[in-house]
């Protein structure tokens, strides 16, 4: 038997990220919160495509669209149910959204139900359907649909799926992993808050990176500096120095992510470049620069 | 500052969207419509307005104009009975998305039974969900037709402030406006209203429920319709306060009822803009005036970077 919708409020065992985003909206809900318990519980129990419309429709009528008022310990929470996840940045109607999609129980497989809302879905919608990717049932089973979602040209859609998402690192083959950093990067998008950008790192991405990075400089164009994050690891392997060097005498945030790169590559090589560019090595020895807050020096 | 209320953008490139938006366009709205080739497809129809609700207000974001959407089955394809009855069925899904500022263009064409069947069940479609309705009037038998719209609308309880009857004229400008409906104006070359004419209208009727778009598409047509005729009338001595009227604050007003709409849209858009895909424009945050500039001239460009 299932747990009564309004004890997932104040559930505080092991709870889970339906119960994590209910507890939320609630929280927010102001007079709408019963309106909001009651929906849920007859998406629980009907089962009927409809109400889930329905209530998709309403629930940004209904409870506006602010930002998800998130504490730290919140934060927190998000993580532990899973590592990685980060819900900054959802808005209260996206919570929802989420939270009724978790509570649905329709007939049909969910990535049948998935795919209809998705073929429907509104700019807004969209991105909310593919924040959620990690908590639906059988998330494997999604797989078409969210190449399809990555190989949109709306880049927030694309970044619900790449940021503070766990599901690529966790459902992503290497050839589709591989390919949403890379056009990560081709949209201008950050790597930093791609779940999992070191744990996935691998050669094959490394050589694509670097052959990228030669195709921009030949082009006369700028290289993204957080590409030199995934190059490092493998900078040995590529012969990938000369690019590291070239980009030592970029831009302040060029500079800073070749040496990051370079101090996180245990080489004789790398620790020689590194003696060739005091002022970048003392900055990076500091500790205040690292691959979350590169984009904060592109000025200086 | 400018609505469009009336705009194909499906149908124009992204140098339109930087002209429109140079010229002081902060909002439009795009009719679901016929795209120029009959579709065949229910599915094929279905993609097009999820287009309206998805890609294509994300690039007008792109270029800090807030885009908005009307749904509706058009009536050149009411014609075809199984479309039609399928495309039905999805209306009432795509009506209640973000964004959808009313139920549009529908009305008649050749003026069938077909065409008759479907305008008044979307009209009902309309009086159901609590949304506006924006008319498209026919070009041929255009007066008698323009009359008949209206009638069938009164005859399924639709309260004409809630009715924008569009395309009109001269001839029909007088009858619309009496029986309590708004009334819009297409600036569109040869066939529909000229700027020139639209300013003595705007001279005869003033600003009361007039409205002004450019219901620019696939065919010889000018994005700027509205910002022109603002011009225009603004140098032939219409009162500001006019222009203002019917080229922004009525389809503010009219397409507002659908609570979908608002000023605050674009003068006060959010922070984290990931979620609204809009690329915004600093400039109107705090509700200051737009910047005019000129847009890019990209055809007389000859360095492609």
């Amino acid at each position: 038997m299932t747990e009564p919708l309004h004890s997932r409020a104040t559930t505080a065992l092991s709870p889970s990220a339906a119960d994590l985003l209910c507890r939320w909206v609630v929280r927010q809900a102001a007079a709408q919160e019963t309106w909001f318990l009651d929906a849920l519980e007859r998406l629980q129990t009907s089962a009927d495509e409809r109400a889930l419309h329905l209530f998709l429709g309403q629930v940004p009528r209904r409870l506006g669209k602010a930002d998800l008022e998130l504490t730290p310990q919140d934060l927190t929470a998000a993580h532990t149910v899973l590592p990685g996840w980060s819900p900054l940045g959802w808005s209260l109607d996206g919570a929802a959204r989420v939270a009724g999609l978790l509570t649905f129980r329709g007939q049909r497989p969910f990535a049948a139900l998935f795919e209809d809302l998705v073929r429907t879905a509104d700019a807004r919608e969209l991105i909310t359907l593919y924040r959620g990717l990690s908590f639906y049932p059988e998330p494997a089973s999604l797989s078409t649909l969210v190449g399809a979602g990555l190989r949109s040209n709306m880049r927030a859609v694309f970044e619900a799926i790449a940021h503070g998402n766990p599901y690529p690192r966790d459902h992503f083959d290497l050839h589709r992993w591989n390919h949403m950093v890379l056009k990560a990067l081709f949209i201008g998008s950050r790597l930093a808050p791609i779940v999992g950008i070191d744990q996935r790192n691998n050669p094959e991405l490394a050589r694509i990176l670097l052959d990228y990075a030669d195709e921009r400089w030949a082009a006369g164009r700028v290289v993204t500096p957080e590409l030199w994050r995934c190059v490092g690891p493998c900078a040995d392997a590529l012969g990938a120095y000369a690019a590291l060097q070239r980009a030592l005498t970029g831009s302040p945030a060029e500079r800073l992510a070749a040496g990051l790169a370079l101090s996180q590559t245990d080489t004789p090589s790398a620790r020689h470049l590194l003696t060739s560019v005091p002022e970048t090595a003392a900055l990076i020895g500091t500790g205040r620069v690292g691959w979350s807050n590169l984009h904060h020096y592109e000025a200086i | 500052m400018y609505i469009d209320p009336h705009a194909h953008m499906v149908s124009r490139t992204t140098d339109d969207y930087e002209a429109m938006a140079a010229a002081g366009v902060v909002a439009l709205i795009e009719p679901a419509f016929w795209v120029g080739q009959p579709r065949t497809f229910v599915g094929t129809y279905v993609d097009y307005l999820s287009s309206l609700v998805g890609w294509e207000r994300f690039r007008a974001g792109q270029f800090g104009i807030r885009h908005y959407c009307t749904i509706g089955l058009n009536s050149k394809e009411a014609n075809n009975e199984a479309l039609a009855e399928g495309v039905m069925e999805w209306l009432p899904r795509f009506a209640m998305k973000e964004g959808v500022v009313a139920i549009g263009e529908i009305g008649y064409d050749e003026q069938t039974p077909l065409e008759e069947k479907y305008f008044r069940a979307q009209l009902a479609l309309a009086k159901e969900l609590a949304l506006p309705v924006m008319v498209h009037t026919p070009h041929r038998d255009k007066k008698r037709g323009t009359s008949r719209s209206m009638d069938v609308c009164e005859e399924m309880g639709l309260d004409p402030s809630w009715v924008v009857i569009d395309h009109n004229n001269e001839e029909t400008v007088r009858e619309t406006l009496d029986r309590g409906y708004w009334a819009g104006f297409s600036i569109y070359p040869s066939t529909k209203m000229g700027n020139a004419r639209m300013v003595e209208l705007l001279r005869h009727y003033g600003g009361d429920r007039i409205i002004v778009d450019s219901a620019c598409d696939w065919g010889i047509s000018d994005c700027l319709g509205v910002a022109k005729t603002a011009r225009l009338a603004l140098a032939s001595g219409i009162d500001a306060q006019v222009v203002r009227q019917v080229t922004y604050a009525n389809a503010l007003c009219v397409y507002g009822k659908s609570g979908q709409i608002h000023e605050s849209d674009w003068l006060d858009p959010p922070e984290i803009d990931q979620r609204t895909l809009y690329e915004g424009n600093s400039i109107l945050r705090g509700g200051r005036e737009p910047r005019i500039e000129h847009p890019r001239q990209a055809a007389d460009d000859l360095l492609i970077d």
